[in-house]
């Protein structure tokens, strides 16, 4: 495909969710902006708390009740160059339900409480089928079949008639996975799809994650806590903290060249398999504030080890621009580049 | 007590051939009809002032094994060697109810989820000074014990009249760490202690842990799911899987060169935070999922799963097999002669 022809699937422009609660407002994703190429992973990384699951559940329309799009853009570029701005659509709408499941599907964390336990399986992949397209009963447990062939599920026969209980939780998630596919989405949503499992597991279902992505040239968002996973499948990572992405960038360049003091304090403190023995782990001072009363300027400044600009303390730092690919919230960083700049601008 | 227990003088416990079969009862008259095999001839060995990790997947036995060390349900067989403060012996898998009672002194528990962990109803005083309150240590004194483990453990002294709803993770498991701590133990089990706790406050926890250790001389049996971690912060690691232990061995040595196909396979699952590493590695995906214990398979229990199963394999279950006189020892026919791949 051209470069110039490659417009994002999915585009989040500024995206604030507000929930309001008794004890107040809570600002749980607070300007978020991030785009979904098609064909890539995007991973959101973040600690708990960072506003990564709402962002997604925005995008699906599926928040909580009390939980509010108070500002922002959601766009959706459909196959035929349709926009859609899911922002602006009511979670029931007709448009929405067909989003839903159809153009987008998604992926849950625990694959015992996202299934539904009384159905069987072949029930479950077959309802968003019969949602989705015009086609009838037979036409849907053909494609049933399809997709549970595709996530590589053994005795389809059996599969279609068994209840989640009797799967193991590695052939749940895999359930999970043909149920979000059943209706050729172009995007899939994986909110950690791995956490619950263990790793051996884990490392089947990546596979087949990724396997299933050049098969499909389907494009993912993938949400996870685990710094290790996110260096495993996706292209490009967006990194999370208190309700904004800090630091957005390729794989590559967000493990070996983190820009945000935030990335690199957190890459700091994750043991690495086979690395030399440091006596202590290196840990980020204080802990995450409470939501009701975030800091002011920059939420991140008390902990920061550089915070030394005045700035930090008073203004919520803008995106700064490093590079083609690389985007940080961060004044510190903002320094650095217009220095930079100032640098190459005078050699030329 | 028993008067025939003998420990070598660097040992604070020794394991041996642990078990612990729980009974499946079904039918109208509830007869037992077979039993799930938790935990099947786990034998190992503790030194004073050590960490061993404890790693194996979800259904391994490892939680169970831990909670055999503290009694926390009878054993069905085997032998638990345990020094006491003052210098006796005494076999925990038949200890008397009044014999457990003061042990609990001395061994102690930290568990994986801060929240249910803690009860709601008490304040910090009461959860952190309960074992006090039922030694009728006097108020006063309880007080300022509660006041020194909150401040050794990174919190402030006035929190003790609060409730632990008003604490985050990292805060309810450094109060779990001060109830343990609270009688003064010489061991404690630490069972997925950091699992649910994000990667920046775990760091903070884990390093809590070491420094408690150096300064009381604790032992501990750290029990994770989480390779790198167990790496971290332990000198000897045991793999188990299906209840059996698979490898035993000095932390260093299993992860240069693991001598069990499992661990070998566990070891290559482990997503790491490195992109070039993960794309250049040899992943080996295991193929199928870990047995029911209530129907382990045949020969070596692994043998459905590993790739280098041979016929002996499948008929005959290996014994774990001394490799070192450090106490290394491996369960698997193949040990010798396979060259397995380690992560360093």
């Amino acid at each position: 495909m051209p470069e110039e022809s490659k417009k994002p699937v999915i585009e989040i422009d500024n995206l604030k969710v507000h929930f309001h609660v008794r004890e107040g407002i809570v600002k749980a994703v607070d300007g978020v902006s991030l785009s979904l190429m098609p064909g890539e992973v995007l991973g959101v990384v973040g600690e708990s708390g960072s506003g990564k699951s709402i962002t997604v559940r925005a995008l699906m329309q599926l928040l909580p009740k009390s939980g509010k799009i108070a500002d922002g853009r959601i766009l959706f570029n459909g196959d035929a160059g349709k926009v859609t701005d899911i922002a602006k659509l009511d979670r029931q709408s007709r448009e929405m339900r067909a989003l839903r499941g159809g153009r987008i599907g998604m992926i849950f964390q625990e694959p015992m409480t996202a299934l539904s336990p009384v159905h069987t399986i072949g029930h479950q992949v077959m309802t968003p089928i019969l949602l989705h397209s015009q086609g009838g009963k037979r036409e849907a447990e053909k494609r049933a079949r399809e997709v549970l062939d595709m996530v590589r599920l053994p005795r389809i026969d059996e599969m279609m008639r068994s209840y989640p209980h009797q799967l193991s939780g590695g052939m749940r998630q895999r359930a999970m996975i043909a149920i979000a596919l059943a209706c050729r989405p172009q995007v899939l949503i994986a909110d950690e799809p791995t956490t619950a499992l263990d790793v051996t597991t884990e490392a089947q279902i990546l596979d087949l994650l990724k396997e299933l992505k050049a098969e499909l040239g389907m494009s993912i968002i993938f949400i996870t806590h685990n710094f290790g996973v996110v260096a495993d499948i996706a292209d490009r990572v967006s990194v999370m903290y208190l309700g904004n992405v800090v630091e957005t960038g390729r794989t590559e360049d967000i493990f070996y060249d983190p820009q945000h003091p935030y990335t690199k304090a957190l890459l700091n403190s994750i043991p690495r398999l086979g690395a030399a023995k440091q006596h202590r782990l290196n840990t980020i001072p204080g802990m995450i504030p409470d939501p009701f009363n975030l800091p002011g300027g920059c939420v991140f400044h008390p902990r920061c080890g550089l915070a030394s600009h005045e700035d930090c303390r008073r203004i919520y730092p803008p995106i700064t621009r490093i590079d083609d690919q690389r985007t940080a919230r961060c004044h510190v960083v903002a320094e650095a580049i217009k220095a930079r700049n100032l640098e190459t601008g005078s050699a030329v | 007590m028993m008067t025939d227990l003998t420990l070598a003088p660097d040992l604070l416990m020794d394991v041996v051939d642990l078990k612990k079969h729980f009974p499946i009862h079904s039918g109208f008259f509830g007869r037992q009809t077979g039993a799930v095999r938790a935990v099947e001839n786990v034998s190992f060995q503790l030194r004073k002032g050590e960490t061993l990790g404890l790693v194996g997947e979800s259904g391994s036995g490892k939680s169970t094994v831990a909670r055999l060390l503290l009694r926390a349900f009878p054993v069905t067989e085997g032998r638990v060697t345990f020094r006491r403060r003052d210098g006796t012996l005494i076999d925990i898998a038949k200890a008397e109810s009044a014999d457990m009672r003061a042990l609990r002194d001395e061994v102690q528990m930290i568990f994986q989820d801060p929240y249910s962990s803690l009860n709601p109803r008490l304040r910090l005083l009461e959860i952190i000074g309960e074992p006090l309150i039922n030694k009728k240590v006097a108020r006063s004194e309880i007080e300022d014990r509660v006041a020194e483990l909150l401040k050794l453990v990174g919190l402030r002294p006035e929190f003790m009249s609060r409730y632990p709803h008003a604490f985050s993770g990292g805060q309810r498991q450094r109060i779990g760490i001060a109830r343990a701590l609270a009688v003064n133990p010489t061991f404690i089990a630490a069972d997925e202690a950091v699992s649910a706790l994000d990667v920046s406050v775990a760091a903070q926890v884990v390093n809590l842990m070491q420094d408690l250790q150096d300064q009381f001389g604790l032992t501990y049996l750290f029990i994770t799911h989480d390779l790198s971690m167990v790496e971290h912060i332990a000198n000897r690691i045991g793999v188990m899987y299906l209840g059996r232990l698979m490898e035993i061995a000095d932390t260093a040595s299993l992860f240069d060169r693991p001598r069990h196909p499992y661990t070998e396979a566990l070891l290559s699952s482990v997503p790491q935070p490195d992109p070039r590493a993960n794309a250049a590695k040899k992943r080996i995906i295991l193929k199928g999922e870990i047995p029911n214990a209530a129907k382990p398979p045949s020969g070596c229990v692994f043998h459905p799963r590993c790739p280098y199963a041979t016929d002996l394999c499948r008929q005959v279950e290996p014994p774990l097999e001394a490799l070192t006189p450090g106490g290394n020892a491996v369960r698997c026919h193949r040990a010798a002669e396979l060259t397995l791949a380690g992560v360093r």
